[in-house]
Protein backbone atom coordinates (compact mmCIF):
# COMPACT_ATOMS: atom_id res chain seq x y z
CA UNK A 1 0.00 0.00 0.00
CA UNK A 2 1.34 3.31 -1.05
CA UNK A 3 0.60 5.14 2.15
CA UNK A 4 2.36 2.53 4.24
CA UNK A 5 5.37 2.47 1.92
CA UNK A 6 5.65 6.22 1.97
CA UNK A 7 5.40 6.51 5.73
CA UNK A 8 7.84 3.72 6.50
CA UNK A 9 10.46 4.96 4.08
CA UNK A 10 10.21 8.54 5.30
CA UNK A 11 10.27 7.90 9.02
CA UNK A 12 13.33 6.19 10.41
CA UNK A 13 11.60 4.51 13.32
CA UNK A 14 7.85 4.15 13.21
CA UNK A 15 5.10 2.33 15.04
CA UNK A 16 1.67 1.61 13.62
CA UNK A 17 -0.53 1.77 16.67
CA UNK A 18 -4.03 2.22 18.02
CA UNK A 19 -4.65 4.88 20.63
CA UNK A 20 -6.46 2.35 22.83
CA UNK A 21 -3.80 -0.33 22.46
CA UNK A 22 -1.74 -0.62 25.62
CA UNK A 23 0.86 -2.99 24.21
CA UNK A 24 1.51 -0.42 21.49
CA UNK A 25 1.99 2.09 24.30
CA UNK A 26 4.40 -0.31 26.01
CA UNK A 27 6.53 -0.59 22.87
CA UNK A 28 6.48 3.18 22.53
CA UNK A 29 7.71 3.47 26.13
CA UNK A 30 10.51 1.03 25.42
CA UNK A 31 11.73 3.10 22.49
CA UNK A 32 11.62 6.23 24.62
CA UNK A 33 13.70 4.48 27.26
CA UNK A 34 16.23 3.75 24.51
CA UNK A 35 16.29 7.46 23.68
CA UNK A 36 14.36 7.08 20.46
CA UNK A 37 11.44 9.24 19.41
CA UNK A 38 9.50 6.97 17.08
CA UNK A 39 6.84 8.25 14.75
CA UNK A 40 3.58 6.78 16.00
CA UNK A 41 0.72 6.46 13.54
CA UNK A 42 -2.60 5.82 15.26
CA UNK A 43 -4.58 3.97 12.65
CA UNK A 44 -7.83 4.27 14.60
CA UNK A 45 -7.54 7.99 13.95
CA UNK A 46 -6.86 7.39 10.27
CA UNK A 47 -9.79 7.03 7.88
CA UNK A 48 -7.71 4.54 5.91
CA UNK A 49 -7.09 2.53 9.07
CA UNK A 50 -8.67 -0.70 7.84
CA UNK A 51 -6.69 -0.60 4.62
CA UNK A 52 -3.50 -0.05 6.50
CA UNK A 53 -4.19 -3.04 8.74
CA UNK A 54 -4.77 -5.27 5.74
CA UNK A 55 -1.64 -4.01 4.06
CA UNK A 56 0.40 -4.68 7.17
CA UNK A 57 -0.74 -8.28 7.38
CA UNK A 58 0.05 -8.69 3.68
CA UNK A 59 3.53 -7.42 4.39
CA UNK A 60 4.03 -10.20 6.88
CA UNK A 61 3.12 -8.62 10.17
CA UNK A 62 1.53 -11.72 11.63
CA UNK A 63 0.19 -10.47 14.90
CA UNK A 64 -2.03 -7.61 15.95
CA UNK A 65 -0.61 -4.15 16.47
CA UNK A 66 1.88 -2.68 17.10
CA UNK A 67 3.75 -2.98 13.83
CA UNK A 68 7.27 -1.62 14.07
CA UNK A 69 9.39 -0.43 11.14
CA UNK A 70 13.04 0.59 11.38
CA UNK A 71 14.70 2.15 8.35
CA UNK A 72 11.78 1.16 6.16
CA UNK A 73 12.06 -2.51 7.11
CA UNK A 74 9.34 -4.36 9.00
CA UNK A 75 10.69 -5.55 12.34
CA UNK A 76 7.48 -7.12 13.58
CA UNK A 77 5.16 -6.88 16.54
CA UNK A 78 5.82 -6.87 20.29
CA UNK A 79 7.30 -10.39 20.35
CA UNK A 80 9.89 -9.59 17.72
CA UNK A 81 10.80 -6.26 19.30
CA UNK A 82 11.30 -7.90 22.71
CA UNK A 83 13.36 -10.79 21.31
CA UNK A 84 15.57 -8.38 19.41
CA UNK A 85 16.03 -6.25 22.47
CA UNK A 86 17.05 -9.13 24.71
CA UNK A 87 19.57 -10.35 22.17
CA UNK A 88 21.08 -6.86 22.03
CA UNK A 89 20.24 -6.42 18.36
CA UNK A 90 17.53 -3.80 18.76
CA UNK A 91 19.90 -1.21 20.12
CA UNK A 92 22.22 -1.86 17.15
CA UNK A 93 19.36 -1.30 14.70
CA UNK A 94 18.32 1.87 16.47
CA UNK A 95 21.77 3.41 16.78
CA UNK A 96 21.51 5.64 13.70
CA UNK A 97 18.26 7.07 14.98
CA UNK A 98 19.10 7.77 18.59
CA UNK A 99 18.72 11.29 19.90
CA UNK A 100 17.32 12.57 16.63
CA UNK A 101 14.04 14.34 17.18
CA UNK B 1 46.53 -17.58 79.71
CA UNK B 2 42.88 -17.18 79.00
CA UNK B 3 40.52 -19.90 80.03
CA UNK B 4 37.95 -20.01 77.24
CA UNK B 5 37.07 -22.79 74.79
CA UNK B 6 39.54 -25.56 74.14
CA UNK B 7 42.29 -24.53 76.38
CA UNK B 8 43.27 -28.07 77.22
CA UNK B 9 45.32 -28.21 74.09
CA UNK B 10 48.03 -25.82 75.19
CA UNK B 11 47.95 -27.33 78.63
CA UNK B 12 48.67 -30.70 77.15
CA UNK B 13 51.71 -29.33 75.48
CA UNK B 14 52.86 -27.85 78.71
CA UNK B 15 51.64 -30.73 80.77
CA UNK B 16 54.72 -32.86 81.19
CA UNK B 17 57.01 -29.98 81.97
CA UNK B 18 54.88 -27.76 84.11
CA UNK B 19 52.32 -29.74 85.96
CA UNK B 20 51.73 -27.19 88.65
CA UNK B 21 50.43 -24.26 86.68
CA UNK B 22 48.41 -26.78 84.76
CA UNK B 23 46.58 -27.90 87.83
CA UNK B 24 45.87 -24.35 88.79
CA UNK B 25 44.58 -23.70 85.34
CA UNK B 26 42.20 -26.62 85.53
CA UNK B 27 40.71 -25.12 88.59
CA UNK B 28 40.37 -21.77 86.93
CA UNK B 29 38.81 -23.46 83.96
CA UNK B 30 36.27 -25.25 86.10
CA UNK B 31 35.38 -22.14 88.05
CA UNK B 32 35.21 -19.68 85.18
CA UNK B 33 33.59 -21.79 82.52
CA UNK B 34 30.61 -23.44 84.10
CA UNK B 35 28.57 -22.70 81.02
CA UNK B 36 31.13 -24.03 78.60
CA UNK B 37 29.90 -26.73 76.29
CA UNK B 38 32.55 -29.14 77.43
CA UNK B 39 31.44 -28.89 81.00
CA UNK B 40 30.62 -32.59 81.11
CA UNK B 41 34.24 -33.15 80.19
CA UNK B 42 35.41 -31.07 83.11
CA UNK B 43 33.13 -32.82 85.50
CA UNK B 44 34.38 -36.18 84.39
CA UNK B 45 37.90 -35.04 84.84
CA UNK B 46 37.16 -33.75 88.28
CA UNK B 47 35.58 -36.97 89.46
CA UNK B 48 38.42 -39.00 88.03
CA UNK B 49 40.93 -36.68 89.51
CA UNK B 50 39.36 -36.92 92.91
CA UNK B 51 39.55 -40.67 92.78
CA UNK B 52 43.27 -40.76 92.17
CA UNK B 53 44.58 -41.46 95.58
CA UNK B 54 48.19 -40.92 94.66
CA UNK B 55 47.42 -37.36 93.66
CA UNK B 56 47.55 -34.38 95.83
CA UNK B 57 43.80 -34.51 96.08
CA UNK B 58 43.15 -33.87 99.71
CA UNK B 59 39.75 -32.76 98.60
CA UNK B 60 40.96 -29.86 96.53
CA UNK B 61 43.78 -29.50 94.16
CA UNK B 62 45.29 -26.23 94.99
CA UNK B 63 48.60 -24.86 93.93
CA UNK B 64 51.18 -27.03 95.62
CA UNK B 65 54.68 -28.15 95.08
CA UNK B 66 53.92 -31.81 95.59
CA UNK B 67 54.22 -32.73 91.92
CA UNK B 68 57.24 -34.60 90.72
CA UNK B 69 58.05 -37.15 88.05
CA UNK B 70 55.89 -39.99 89.32
CA UNK B 71 52.78 -37.85 89.23
CA UNK B 72 53.14 -37.46 85.48
CA UNK B 73 51.72 -40.92 84.73
CA UNK B 74 48.20 -40.37 86.04
CA UNK B 75 48.36 -36.93 84.46
CA UNK B 76 49.05 -38.66 81.13
CA UNK B 77 46.07 -40.93 81.52
CA UNK B 78 43.86 -38.09 82.47
CA UNK B 79 45.02 -36.04 79.51
CA UNK B 80 44.28 -38.94 77.18
CA UNK B 81 40.88 -39.41 78.66
CA UNK B 82 40.19 -35.72 78.35
CA UNK B 83 41.04 -35.87 74.67
CA UNK B 84 38.81 -38.89 74.17
CA UNK B 85 35.97 -37.20 75.94
CA UNK B 86 36.40 -34.14 73.81
CA UNK B 87 36.31 -36.23 70.70
CA UNK B 88 33.26 -38.17 71.85
CA UNK B 89 31.44 -34.98 72.77
CA UNK B 90 32.29 -33.46 69.42
CA UNK B 91 31.03 -36.48 67.52
CA UNK B 92 27.90 -36.48 69.61
CA UNK B 93 27.25 -32.86 68.79
CA UNK B 94 27.76 -33.52 65.06
CA UNK B 95 25.39 -36.47 65.11
CA UNK B 96 22.79 -34.42 66.90
CA UNK B 97 23.16 -31.63 64.39
CA UNK B 98 22.73 -34.04 61.48
CA UNK B 99 19.67 -35.56 63.11
CA UNK B 100 18.05 -32.19 63.71
CA UNK B 101 18.80 -31.19 60.12
CA UNK B 102 17.11 -34.33 58.87
CA UNK B 103 14.11 -33.70 61.09
CA UNK B 104 13.75 -30.17 59.78
CA UNK B 105 13.97 -31.30 56.17
CA UNK B 106 11.31 -33.90 56.82
CA UNK B 107 9.15 -31.29 58.46
CA UNK B 108 9.38 -29.03 55.44
CA UNK B 109 8.62 -31.91 53.11
CA UNK B 110 5.59 -32.78 55.22
CA UNK B 111 4.31 -29.24 55.06
CA UNK B 112 4.79 -29.16 51.30
CA UNK B 113 2.84 -32.39 50.98
CA UNK B 114 0.08 -31.04 53.19
CA UNK B 115 -0.16 -27.95 51.06
CA UNK B 116 -0.39 -30.01 47.88
CA UNK B 117 -3.06 -32.13 49.51
CA UNK B 118 -4.99 -29.00 50.42
CA UNK B 119 -4.68 -27.78 46.88
CA UNK B 120 -5.91 -31.10 45.52
CA UNK B 121 -8.83 -31.02 47.93
CA UNK B 122 -9.81 -27.58 46.72
CA UNK B 123 -9.57 -28.72 43.16
CA UNK B 124 -11.89 -31.56 43.97
CA UNK B 125 -14.51 -29.18 45.23
CA UNK B 126 -13.80 -26.80 42.38
CA UNK B 127 -14.40 -29.42 39.72
CA UNK B 128 -17.45 -30.66 41.60
CA UNK B 129 -18.91 -27.20 41.17
CA UNK B 130 -20.11 -27.22 44.74
CA UNK B 131 -18.39 -24.01 45.62
CA UNK B 132 -19.39 -20.78 44.02
CA UNK B 133 -17.19 -18.64 46.16
CA UNK B 134 -14.80 -15.89 45.25
CA UNK B 135 -13.43 -15.94 48.81
CA UNK B 136 -11.31 -18.96 48.02
CA UNK B 137 -9.52 -16.89 45.44
CA UNK B 138 -10.76 -18.91 42.52
CA UNK B 139 -12.95 -17.59 39.77
CA UNK B 140 -16.49 -17.27 40.92
CA UNK B 141 -17.98 -19.78 38.52
CA UNK B 142 -16.85 -23.29 37.75
CA UNK B 143 -14.37 -22.92 34.99
CA UNK B 144 -13.15 -26.20 33.56
CA UNK B 145 -10.20 -24.44 31.96
CA UNK B 146 -9.00 -23.25 35.34
CA UNK B 147 -9.71 -26.56 37.06
CA UNK B 148 -7.58 -28.25 34.42
CA UNK B 149 -4.82 -25.72 34.89
CA UNK B 150 -4.78 -26.22 38.66
CA UNK B 151 -4.41 -29.94 38.25
CA UNK B 152 -1.77 -29.66 35.56
CA UNK B 153 0.17 -27.14 37.59
CA UNK B 154 0.21 -29.47 40.57
CA UNK B 155 1.71 -32.16 38.35
CA UNK B 156 4.12 -29.64 36.91
CA UNK B 157 5.49 -28.83 40.37
CA UNK B 158 5.94 -32.51 41.21
CA UNK B 159 7.69 -33.11 37.90
CA UNK B 160 9.82 -30.03 38.52
CA UNK B 161 11.01 -31.38 41.88
CA UNK B 162 12.02 -34.63 40.19
CA UNK B 163 13.82 -32.80 37.42
CA UNK B 164 15.75 -30.69 39.89
CA UNK B 165 16.87 -33.74 41.84
CA UNK B 166 17.92 -35.47 38.60
CA UNK B 167 19.78 -32.38 37.44
CA UNK B 168 21.59 -32.12 40.75
CA UNK B 169 22.70 -35.75 40.57
CA UNK B 170 23.76 -35.32 36.96
CA UNK B 171 25.82 -32.23 37.76
CA UNK B 172 27.68 -33.85 40.61
CA UNK B 173 28.29 -37.10 38.79
CA UNK B 174 30.85 -37.73 36.08
CA UNK B 175 28.61 -37.61 33.04
CA UNK B 176 29.78 -35.79 29.97
CA UNK B 177 28.41 -32.61 28.47
CA UNK B 178 26.25 -34.34 25.88
CA UNK B 179 24.38 -36.32 28.53
CA UNK B 180 24.18 -33.29 30.77
CA UNK B 181 22.75 -31.37 27.84
CA UNK B 182 19.79 -33.74 27.79
CA UNK B 183 18.95 -32.81 31.35
CA UNK B 184 19.39 -29.13 30.55
CA UNK B 185 17.11 -29.32 27.53
CA UNK B 186 14.53 -31.17 29.57
CA UNK B 187 14.67 -28.51 32.25
CA UNK B 188 14.25 -25.64 29.80
CA UNK B 189 11.41 -27.36 27.98
CA UNK B 190 9.65 -27.89 31.26
CA UNK B 191 9.53 -24.14 31.82
CA UNK B 192 8.27 -23.63 28.27
CA UNK B 193 5.54 -26.20 28.97
CA UNK B 194 4.44 -24.08 31.90
CA UNK B 195 4.22 -20.98 29.72
CA UNK B 196 2.04 -22.88 27.24
CA UNK B 197 -0.21 -24.07 30.08
CA UNK B 198 -0.54 -20.51 31.31
CA UNK B 199 -1.45 -19.23 27.86
CA UNK B 200 -4.34 -21.70 27.70
CA UNK B 201 -5.44 -20.81 31.22
CA UNK B 202 -5.29 -17.07 30.41
CA UNK B 203 -7.85 -17.62 27.68
CA UNK B 204 -10.05 -19.36 30.23
CA UNK B 205 -9.70 -16.71 32.95
CA UNK B 206 -7.00 -14.09 32.73
CA UNK B 207 -7.89 -12.55 36.09
CA UNK B 208 -7.27 -15.82 37.81
CA UNK B 209 -3.89 -16.17 36.19
CA UNK B 210 -2.89 -12.59 36.90
CA UNK B 211 -4.01 -12.81 40.49
CA UNK B 212 -1.37 -15.46 41.08
CA UNK B 213 -3.39 -17.33 43.68
CA UNK B 214 -2.37 -20.56 42.00
CA UNK B 215 1.16 -19.94 43.24
CA UNK B 216 2.38 -20.26 46.80
CA UNK B 217 2.24 -17.09 48.85
CA UNK B 218 5.94 -16.23 48.78
CA UNK B 219 6.18 -16.77 45.02
CA UNK B 220 3.08 -14.66 44.58
CA UNK B 221 4.54 -11.84 46.63
CA UNK B 222 7.61 -11.71 44.42
CA UNK B 223 5.81 -12.12 41.11
CA UNK B 224 5.38 -9.69 38.24
CA UNK B 225 2.52 -10.02 35.75
CA UNK B 226 1.71 -13.57 36.73
CA UNK B 227 5.21 -15.01 37.11
CA UNK B 228 8.83 -14.38 37.95
CA UNK B 229 10.55 -11.12 37.00
CA UNK B 230 13.25 -11.94 34.40
CA UNK B 231 15.75 -9.34 35.63
CA UNK B 232 15.41 -10.67 39.17
CA UNK B 233 15.98 -14.17 37.88
CA UNK B 234 19.26 -13.07 36.37
CA UNK B 235 20.28 -11.50 39.66
CA UNK B 236 19.63 -14.80 41.46
CA UNK B 237 21.47 -16.83 38.82
CA UNK B 238 24.59 -14.77 38.15
CA UNK B 239 26.69 -15.87 41.18
CA UNK B 240 26.07 -19.52 40.31
CA UNK B 241 27.28 -19.16 36.74
CA UNK B 242 30.83 -18.30 37.78
CA UNK B 243 33.50 -18.54 36.65
CA UNK B 244 32.60 -16.21 33.80
CA UNK B 245 34.83 -14.48 31.30
CA UNK B 246 34.64 -10.72 31.32
CA UNK B 247 32.84 -10.79 28.00
CA UNK B 248 30.19 -13.21 29.25
CA UNK B 249 29.71 -11.19 32.38
CA UNK B 250 29.18 -8.09 30.31
CA UNK B 251 26.73 -9.89 28.04
CA UNK B 252 24.72 -11.11 31.01
CA UNK B 253 24.81 -7.68 32.56
CA UNK B 254 23.48 -6.18 29.33
CA UNK B 255 20.83 -8.86 29.20
CA UNK B 256 19.74 -7.92 32.69
CA UNK B 257 19.49 -4.27 31.71
CA UNK B 258 17.48 -5.13 28.61
CA UNK B 259 15.12 -7.22 30.73
CA UNK B 260 14.63 -4.35 33.12
CA UNK B 261 13.85 -1.99 30.27
CA UNK B 262 11.39 -4.42 28.72
CA UNK B 263 9.75 -5.02 32.11
CA UNK B 264 9.40 -1.29 32.70
CA UNK B 265 7.80 -0.83 29.30
CA UNK B 266 5.30 -3.64 29.90
CA UNK B 267 4.54 -2.36 33.40
CA UNK B 268 3.79 1.07 32.00
CA UNK B 269 1.54 -0.45 29.37
CA UNK B 270 -0.32 -2.38 32.03
CA UNK B 271 -0.68 0.77 34.11
CA UNK B 272 -2.27 2.47 31.13
CA UNK B 273 -4.64 -0.47 30.75
CA UNK B 274 -5.69 -0.05 34.38
CA UNK B 275 -6.52 3.59 33.72
CA UNK B 276 -8.43 2.83 30.56
CA UNK B 277 -10.38 0.03 32.22
CA UNK B 278 -11.30 2.25 35.13
CA UNK B 279 -12.35 5.08 32.83
CA UNK B 280 -14.38 2.77 30.63
CA UNK B 281 -16.30 1.33 33.55
CA UNK B 282 -16.83 4.77 35.10
CA UNK B 283 -17.93 6.31 31.82
CA UNK B 284 -21.31 7.95 31.44
CA UNK B 285 -23.76 8.47 34.22
CA UNK B 286 -22.95 6.59 37.41
CA UNK B 287 -26.12 6.05 39.38
CA UNK B 288 -28.76 5.55 36.75
CA UNK B 289 -28.69 1.81 37.09
CA UNK B 290 -28.00 1.13 33.43
CA UNK B 291 -24.43 0.14 32.76
CA UNK B 292 -24.51 -2.45 30.04
CA UNK B 293 -22.82 -0.26 27.43
CA UNK B 294 -19.94 0.51 29.76
CA UNK B 295 -19.22 -3.03 30.83
CA UNK B 296 -19.60 -4.25 27.25
CA UNK B 297 -16.94 -1.75 26.26
CA UNK B 298 -14.81 -2.88 29.18
CA UNK B 299 -14.92 -6.49 28.00
CA UNK B 300 -12.74 -5.55 25.06
CA UNK B 301 -10.14 -4.10 27.40
CA UNK B 302 -9.99 -7.35 29.31
CA UNK B 303 -8.99 -9.10 26.11
CA UNK B 304 -5.87 -6.94 26.14
CA UNK B 305 -4.92 -8.42 29.53
CA UNK B 306 -4.51 -11.81 27.90
CA UNK B 307 -1.94 -10.30 25.56
CA UNK B 308 -0.03 -8.79 28.47
CA UNK B 309 0.25 -12.06 30.33
CA UNK B 310 1.37 -13.67 27.09
CA UNK B 311 3.94 -10.95 26.55
CA UNK B 312 5.33 -11.34 30.06
CA UNK B 313 5.73 -15.10 29.59
CA UNK B 314 7.34 -14.49 26.22
CA UNK B 315 9.86 -12.26 27.98
CA UNK B 316 10.59 -15.03 30.50
CA UNK B 317 11.07 -17.56 27.75
CA UNK B 318 13.36 -15.28 25.77
CA UNK B 319 15.42 -14.57 28.88
CA UNK B 320 15.95 -18.27 29.54
CA UNK B 321 16.87 -18.86 25.89
CA UNK B 322 19.24 -15.93 25.84
CA UNK B 323 20.98 -17.11 29.02
CA UNK B 324 21.53 -20.58 27.60
CA UNK B 325 22.85 -19.18 24.31
CA UNK B 326 25.63 -17.34 26.10
CA UNK B 327 26.79 -20.16 28.35
CA UNK B 328 28.29 -23.64 28.32
CA UNK B 329 26.10 -26.66 29.00
CA UNK B 330 27.56 -27.03 32.48
CA UNK B 331 26.99 -23.38 33.30
CA UNK B 332 23.40 -23.54 32.09
CA UNK B 333 22.89 -26.68 34.15
CA UNK B 334 24.14 -24.91 37.25
CA UNK B 335 21.90 -21.96 36.46
CA UNK B 336 18.83 -24.15 36.03
CA UNK B 337 19.60 -25.96 39.26
CA UNK B 338 20.00 -22.69 41.14
CA UNK B 339 16.76 -21.37 39.66
CA UNK B 340 14.83 -24.52 40.45
CA UNK B 341 16.07 -24.59 44.00
CA UNK B 342 15.30 -20.91 44.45
CA UNK B 343 11.64 -21.53 43.67
CA UNK B 344 11.64 -24.64 45.84
CA UNK B 345 12.86 -22.51 48.73
CA UNK B 346 10.10 -19.99 48.11
CA UNK B 347 7.53 -22.79 48.14
CA UNK B 348 9.02 -24.20 51.34
CA UNK B 349 8.99 -20.72 52.89
CA UNK B 350 5.30 -20.42 52.07
CA UNK B 351 4.59 -23.76 53.73
CA UNK B 352 6.56 -22.82 56.81
CA UNK B 353 4.80 -19.49 57.02
CA UNK B 354 1.38 -21.04 56.58
CA UNK B 355 1.99 -23.50 59.38
CA UNK B 356 3.59 -21.16 61.90
CA UNK B 357 2.00 -21.24 65.35
CA UNK B 358 -0.32 -18.33 65.87
CA UNK B 359 -1.41 -16.82 69.14
CA UNK B 360 -4.91 -17.58 70.47
CA UNK B 361 -6.57 -18.04 67.11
Amino acid sequence: MEKVRKLTSEKGVMIFSKSTCCLCYAVHMLFQELRIKPYVHEIDHDPDGKEIEKALSRMGCSGPLPAVFIGGELVGSTNEVMSLHLSGSLVQLLKPYQNLS
Amino acid sequence: MNSTSTQFVPSRRMGLCEPMPQVGMWNDYKENNCMHASQPVILEVDSRFDNQSEDTSHGTVGPSNKYDQEENKPVDKVMRRLAQNREAARKCRLRKKAYVQQLENSKLRLMQLEQELERARHQGSYIGGGLDTGQLGYSGTTNPGIATFEMEYGHWVEEQNKKIADLRNALYSDIGDVELGIFVDGGMRHYFDLFAMKATAARADVFYLMSGTWKTSAEHFLSWIGGFRPSELLKVLMPHLEPLTEQRRLELSNLRQSCQQAEDALSQGLEKLHQILSETVADGQLGEGNYLPQISAAMEKLEAMVRFVGQADHLRQETLLQISRNLTTRQTARGLLALGEYFQRLRALSSLWASRPRGSA
